[in-house]
């Protein structure tokens, strides 16, 4: 209570300062007025009086300072002073505070960025009520650890497990909608949700009603639930929507619901909702063998994630045990939290970049440290000075640390501006990043940056503050009249700091090499196919207009011929996926003229469909046998192709051509299909290992099979030029039927190593602007010394030292601390690249060609820096030298 | 510091507060004068001494000032005991004089010795 008081009785005089001045110097008058009358009553001259009176008050200035100490704030006064005088130092030297803080700002600046981005991505919770009970479930066998679930699991699971409160399943889908009310034809991105996902997500709908067990039935009328952005964009955010129908691939459903403007699950592609029995094909309703469906669960209350996950688990067994015989099921489940299953993809990389971006503002920091060391030394007279004139110790520290401060305050205020441009720029650029659209600084960041702003400014001040005010004030003032071998101590805390620098450095530079030769690695994987000057775009033959084999032949063979007339175009053809676009699917197979297989071993191998010119399009080489001919269509098609890795695994010592595989393609009964030829591996996805694959004739015309196309076209010239008057053909055939996805093959390979290339891009960023720092300390605190050493210099080649060795001598002196910094930065890379691990391709961590190049590089730069310096140690005029003493 | 001794700012108030308290409201001028003569003239206070002090006791509430006019009439700033200062000075003596007790009884035997 008494300190309480106290401080607010000095809080009101520090702002009051003026008026209790007065008041003292009131009372100072008066007091001094009665000594005065005291001795003049004892009998003193007027002017004795008034001597002795004040000798006797004591020094009044002394007094006053004591009061103003005890009255006033004075740590606070003190530090407002310590403001202006390091405010007024810095602007004295507008060059040097100008770099600093540019500096500071941009470590400052990418850190709190990145932080902005994890923590809206990685640290916030869903926007769901109670998000930690929120589990996405998966099926696992000993070979894919998280796979997608057949409905039929996961009814089963719905029935034995206790310990959720709802379990709903997803997959995507999607719908053509025809060209109406003067917009466009559009394929729209949609998901088939069991009735009960938003209710076990925790929301409803914000017009109209959620999905309720009789929508999701075979036989229940069709609903569909839109997303806002649809809502808003298709439908003009008229109310009026709910009870009307849309058609959808050329089905009437009826709106029943909107969702809220910020539901994203699982990200904003989804356009609307439809009940999951009416769109999953009937005979797939309940199969233990179809994997294709996405499980969310939530936990009741008090229920841990590994109890529930057990009893799902070994349900799954049980079902394994049943049906493994007749079919290929999944051995258990495994659940994740939702989240992590959202954004896990990115952790690894997000972590890089922070650490990479805390590590550049730790060598800014150690810079400006250093750079602060190097002006201590010149002021290092000035703080003698302010010493014998009785500032204390901790006063010079404070006012050394207030410098730092100060610039990295404004540092960090500017690296905040840079931060908000920079999360931005992050997420817009960055495609493949989930939650991106949830991305703003908030407060927490804004925390964030003081916190790391405040490090930076103690980091940088702290070293030079303290060196600066250690040491005698006697030899402080002796030192300068003669230089030679100065400040040896401030020397060394320098060569330390440049150590720590080139170490830091040499970490980033080996994660980014490490980083950008996967990257390279991966852009220089060879997907099996050409990619150059390949157009490629989807559409999907479905509903009414293609119900019939014949109208999907006919549309197929029609757009061929037309695009093929088309000038530039030098060969078109169709597939399902190109090469690098996707996994997309498997089937079982069982090839007649081997032995039985035994139950519960199964064999897949992906699907895909090719027209006859397909392969010769894409360039994708024939080994054995023949491509698909314009005979393999429609009934006519028992036929397929397969690829070398087929080969390798099914007939390692065979001749695959003209055996049979049976698949069921055409019918759940399966058919055999003769193979006919034999084509080169093609990569589906850029980083992985092709894998067995087999291709149907599209020309079959199967509903469905046969309705999933990609056009794909190879010319001579700039083929997006083709993708107009292509897609004016496609119009003139059928003008509902949407175009999407109009990508060069160069484009989608571009797609798939995004993520890769912008890690290793901003990680190589992060690491040039280190290695430019390093090696501009590099080259300060070399000056440094050969201006400190000229006299000493001078003295030797007085005496007869040749240039080169002084050009030596002062070179290996430079060079020390980058050696010494180059072995601990390498031995640190050693223990710390394994970490990044998972997001390095065809690279291992301790890479010998980065690693040699990185030491090259380090070399070479640091040689460099401390050239010039050396240099002109050598070119010194020992006359000059000496005299200049 | 052969006769005149100085004194360090915990006994002062201890002093400055034992005075107001028998002597009533003084201002610094008389308080000083007061502490030396009572210490008969073996403590010389001068007015820096004192000022810390005063204000100290101020900011602590244990004393108040106000001006007023002195007895040969000047303006002078009077000091005052509040209610908290004259608890402070009750537990002041009693930490004080059981201060001094177990110190008299540590240097007893050498002041003898």
């Amino acid at each position: 209570m008494r300190k309480l008081r106290s401080l607010w009785m000095r809080l009101r005089a520090t702002i009051g300062s003026e008026h209790s001045d007065r008041d003292f110097a009131d009372e100072l008058e008066s007091i001094l007025q009665m000594h005065v009358d005291d001795n003049l009553r004892a009998g003193m001259t007027p002017e004795e009086a008034r001597r002795r009176a004040l000798i006797k008050l004591g020094g009044v200035d002394q007094v006053q300072q004591v009061v103003r100490d005890r009255r006033g704030l004075s740590s606070l006064e003190a530090f407002g002073r310590d403001v202006r005088y390091a405010a007024r130092t810095l602007a004295r030297a507008p060059g040097f505070t100008a770099v600093a803080m540019i500096v500071m700002a941009i470590g400052i600046g990418a850190s709190v960025s990145l932080f902005t981005v994890i923590h809206s991505v990685l640290l916030r919770p869903l926007p769901f009520p109670h998000p930690d009970r929120l589990v996405a479930i998966y099926s696992q066998d000993a070979v894919w650890s998280h796979n997608t679930v057949a409905p039929g699991d996961f009814y089963d699971w719905q029935k034995a497990s206790h310990g959720y409160e709802q379990m709903a399943i997803w997959r995507w889908t999607g719908f053509n909608t025809s060209a109406s009310d003067g917009q466009l034809p559009e394929f729209l991105n949609a998901g088939t949700c069991s009735w009960n996902l938003f209710a076990t997500l925790g929301i409803s709908a914000v017009l109209g009603r959620s999905f309720t067990p009789a929508d999701d039935n075979p036989g229940a009328a069709r609903t569909a639930i839109l997303s806002w952005s649809l809502f808003e964009r298709r439908f003009n955010h008229n109310p009026a929507v709910l009870g009307n129908t849309v058609r959808l691939n050329g089905q009437l459903y009826t709106v029943v619901g909107v969702l809220p403007n910020w539901f994203r699950y699982p990200n904003p592609k989804i356009q609307l909702w439809v009940p999951w029995q009416i769109e999953i094909p009937r005979e797939v309703q309940w199969s233990h063998y179809d994997h294709i469906g996405y499980v969310v669960g939530r936990l009741k209350e008090g229920v841990r994630s590994t109890a529930a996950i057990q009893e799902v688990s070994a349900a799954q067994h049980q079902i394994y045990l049943r049906f493994n015989g007749s079919g290929p099921v999944k051995q258990g489940a495994i659940a994740t939290p939702l989240l992590e299953d959202m954004v896990g993809v990115v952790k690894t990389p997000l972590y890089v970049l922070l650490a990479a971006a805390v590590c550049l503002l730790f060598i800014a920091s150690l810079n400006l440290s250093n750079l602060l060391v190097a002006r201590s030394a010149a002021r290092r007279r000035e703080m003698a000075i302010r010493t014998a004139l009785g500032s204390s110790r901790l006063c010079l520290v404070r006012q050394q640390l207030t410098e730092s401060l100060l610039i990295c305050v404004g540092g960090g205020i500017a690296g905040l501006l840079f931060a908000t441009v920079g999360s931005h720029w992050l997420t817009t650029h960055w495609e493949e990043l989930p939650r991106a659209y949830g991305v703003h600084l908030d407060s927490m960041a804004v925390g964030f940056a003081l916190g790391i702003t405040a490090m930076a400014g103690v980091l940088a001040g702290l070293l030079p503050a303290i060196s600066a005010s250690r040491g005698s004030v006697l030899s402080a003032l002796q030192e300068n009249s003669r230089g030679i071998g100065g400040s040896a101590s401030r020397t060394s805390m320098r060569k330390a700091l440049l150590t720590g620098e080139v170490a830091l450095t040499v970490v980033l530079l080996v994660a980014a090499g490490l980083l950008f030769r996967s990257f390279l690695r991966l852009r220089g994987v060879d997907l099996g196919c050409t990619t150059k000057n390949v157009l490629t775009m989807n559409y999907f033959l479905r509903g009414d207009k293609y119900s019939k084999p014949e109208q999907i032949v006919n549309f197929d063979t029609q757009l061929l011929d037309r695009v093929r007339d088309l000038p530039g175009v030098e060969s078109a053809g169709i597939t399902n996926v190109v090469p690098g676009d996707g996994y997309y699917g498997d089937h079982e197979f069982w090839i007649p003229e081997h032995p039985p297989q035994p139950p519960g071993e199964h064999h897949f191998a992906a699907y895909r469909t090719a027209d006859p010119d397909y392969f010769t399009t894409l360039q994708i080489p024939l080994v054995r046998g023949r491509f698909f001919s314009e005979n393999e269509r429609l009934e006519h098609d028992k036929y397929m192709i397969v690829n070398q890795e087929f080969v390798r695994q099914s007939f390692p010592a065979e001749d695959p051509l003209g055996k049979h595989l049976r698949v069921e393609w055409r019918t759940q009964q399966g058919e055999n299909y003769e193979i006919m030829g034999v084509v080169g591996d093609t990569s589906y996805q850029i980083d992985l290992s092709p894998r067995p694959m087999m291709w149907f004739p599209i020309l079959a015309g199967i509903p469905g099979n046969s309705a999933d196309s990609v056009l794909v076209v190879r010319s001579t010239k700039d083929v997006m030029s083709l993708a107009t008057p292509i897609q004016k053909v496609i119009a003139s055939f059928d003008p509902d039927l949407p175009v999407k996805n109009i990508l060069t093959m160069e484009q989608i390979v571009n797609e798939s190593t995004v993520n890769p290339s912008f890690t290793a891009t901003l990680v190589l960023s992060f690491a040039g602007s280190s290695l430019l720092l390093a090696t501009v300390g590099l080259y300060g605190v070399l000056s440094y010394l050969v201006t400190q050493r000229t006299p000493e210099i001078g003295i030797r080649m007085a005496l007869g030292a040749e240039r080169e060795r002084v050009l030596r001598l002062m070179l290996l002196d430079g060079l020390r601390p980058a050696l010494i910094g180059l072995a601990l930065g390498i031995g640190a890379s050693v223990a710390v690249t394994r970490l990044i691990r998972s997001v390095l391709y065809g690279t291992s961590p301790l890479d010998p060609t980065v690693f040699v190049l990185v030491i090259v590089t380090l070399l070479l730069s640091s040689t460099a820096a401390c050239l010039v310096p050396a240099w002109r140690a050598a070119r010194i005029n020992p006359m000059h030298a000496l005299r200049a003493e | 510091m052969a006769d005149k001794s100085e004194v360090w700012l915990g006994t002062l108030s201890l002093m400055v507060l034992q005075t107001l308290a028998t002597m009533g409201p003084q201002h610094g001028y008389g308080l000083a004068r007061r502490i030396e003569q009572i210490s008969g003239d073996r403590l010389s206070l001068n007015y820096g001494t004192l000022y810390p002090a005063l204000l100290k006791l101020e900011q602590e509430g244990a004393i108040t000032s106000e001006w007023g006019v002195s007895d040969n009439n000047r303006k002078a700033k009077f000091y005052s005991l509040t209610r908290t200062g004259r608890r402070q000075l009750e537990r002041q003596t009693r930490d004080w004089q059981q201060t001094t007790a177990i110190v008299a009884r540590f240097l007893s035997p050498s002041e003898e010795g």
